[in-house]
């Protein structure tokens, strides 16, 4: 059952690492309470196998492995620090519930609620929203406090010591290691779904891809395991895999940002498409990330932008609106219904959403004005707004294009 | 510890407003509230410091702010959730804000 080639052995080594990673350190944070300690033994064994996977081979059952040598350095550690009996005792006992792929069933159900357990520790409201993106990233995804900090841009002693603030408060504050359970679990799911939306928009490498896009889509395919029933989970996981098909195409040869209507179709991840749209299918009643699923599906299934079906984008951000009537969801809504029933129709519901006040000066609501007036034929005025948005817009490249649009009429 | 504050802004929707007494009488009851009370208004602070061996008295609370603590309860609470159920249920969550801090633990 062993792999002796060094290549292999050391895939399989990355493959089982990756996913072990979050399961021993969810255990050992039960078992000992202590988080740093759980990285560490974690990151050790994780090194270990690297180290002598290659060499060795790879054993019939990686995640066992490492979870073994994982909690042997962990009794080493705290048997140092003559913590209490019991810890040592209940880590002794954590060998019997290694992810062994022959064990029985309800053990593995064990280890599995432990790493749920983790990700609402984590994203627990009691903690900032910066500190929350840095420790899910830290602890669930095992990504080093030093890459964070570079693609968060913050200086790695400022990660190092949110992320021990962090640890402390959980422990000082008596946040529960805990899965809510009823009306406390909606309640506290959407925010678990916000941490992962923010790690996938949040932070870019330097060739401009999202840095955290993977982690997010691997976060959302493990809570999609844990919580199968919750649609939410479902509609995130097929909105982050609809956005992330589009990897490949949204840049030009100079790095250039291009828009929907300019990206060759042909480079979108097809079979991400694919796996989304399944989501999207086995999908009941709809919240607010399986609508924008809904409405990124349209986009991805089109043949061409021409052939977009903005009647059904249109007929989702009525529903988005409900649910979540925010000025930006209202502008896009009246995009869309700008393309799907003509123009006047658009500048109508725009109208209706600047009557809040919340985007007067916003410089996408002056554009989506002016773009709508050109379609109507009124180039002069178009002009004349496409200017004033320039004017108010945030970035450069932003600028310039809005500009152009004005030249052009 | 919770502590009982005053806010600048408070919840403007008045239906369902929770009843002090009862939330007292549910949480002592079930063993969650161990004390508690009420403090006289902030016109009734003293403030006391001691430097150099001087003692200096002065009127009213330490600071100037908008939000002032008005009163205290000690609650008995397995973890954070557990204590912030308890702490929404307050009629102060609307109209003030509450503040919860676990006593410190000394020498483990």
């Amino acid at each position: 059952m062993t792999d002796r080639r060094p290549a292999a052995a050391a895939s399989a080594a990355a493959a089982a690492c990756s996913d072990a990673y979050p399961r021993i350190v969810a255990a050992l944070i039960r078992v000992t309470g202590e988080w740093t300690l759980a990285e560490d033994c974690a990151q050790e064994a994780l090194a270990l196998a690297l180290q002598r996977w290659p060499e060795q081979g790879v054993p019939a059952n990686p995640g066992g492995w490492l979870m073994t040598v994982a909690r042997n350095r962990a009794i080493d550690v705290l048997r140092r620090a003559s913590v209490e009996r019991r810890k040592l005792r209940e880590l002794a006992v954590l060998a019997l519930t290694d992810p062994d792929p022959a064990s029985a069933q309800p053990v593995q159900e064990e280890v599995v609620d432990d790493r749920l357990r983790l990700i609402f520790t984590c994203c627990h409201p009691a903690l900032t929203l910066e500190a929350r993106v840095a420790l899910t990233l830290r602890t669930i995804c095992g990504v080093p406090a030093a890459d964070i900090a570079r693609v968060l841009l913050v200086s790695e002693s400022t990660m190092t010591r949110r992320l021990t603030r962090a640890k402390s408060k959980i422990a000082d504050a008596g946040i529960p290691y805990r899965v809510p359970s009823g009306p406390a679990l909606a309640e506290r799911l959407p925010g678990v779904l916000a941490v992962l939306y923010l790690l996938f928009t949040r932070g870019y490498n330097a060739d401009g891809r999202p840095a955290f896009a993977e982690e997010a889509i691997r976060l959302a395919r493990l809570l999609k395991q844990l919580m199968p029933e919750q649609n939410e989970v479902s509609g995130l996981l097929a909105l982050f895999l609809f956005q992330h098909s589009r990897r490949d195409a949204r840049q030009d040869a100079e790095g250039n940002l291009l828009s929907l209507d300019r990206q060759d179709r042909s480079r979108w991840d097809h079979a991400a498409i694919a796996e989304a749209l399944d989501l999207l299918a086995a999908t009941g009643r709809n919240g607010p990330y399986a609508l924008q699923a809904r409405i990124a599906a349209c986009h991805a299934t089109a043949a061409s932008a021409d052939a977009t079906d903005w009647r059904t984008i249109a007929r989702c951000y009525d529903e988005l609106a409900r649910l979540q009537p925010t000025p930006v969801v209202q502008l896009n809504r009246a995009v869309a219904h700008g393309y799907a029933h003509g123009p006047s129709a658009g500048l109508a519901l725009l109208a209706q959403a600047r009557a809040g006040g919340s985007l007067a000066d916003h410089p996408h609501a002056l554009a989506v004005q002016a773009d709508l007036t050109a379609r109507q034929g009124e180039h002069d005025r178009a002009a004349v707004l496409f200017r004033q948005a320039a004017a108010l817009a945030h970035s450069e490249p932003e600028r310039r294009a809005l500009l152009d649009r004005a030249d052009r009429g | 510890m919770m502590f009982v504050c005053t806010d600048a802004e408070p919840d403007p929707d008045p239906e369902n407003r929770p009843d002090i007494d009862v939330w007292v009488s549910e949480n002592d009851a079930s063993g969650r509230r161990l004390q508690g009370s009420a403090l006289a208004p902030e016109s009734a602070a003293t403030t006391v410091r001691v430097r150099q061996g001087q003692l200096l008295l002065s009127d009213g609370p330490f600071a100037e702010t908008q939000e002032v603590i008005v009163g205290f309860d000690l609650l008995e609470c397995a973890d954070l959730d557990e204590a912030i159920e308890v702490a929404r249920a307050h009629p102060m969550a609307r109209e003030g804000r509450l503040e919860l801090r676990p006593f410190a633990e000394l020498e483990r």
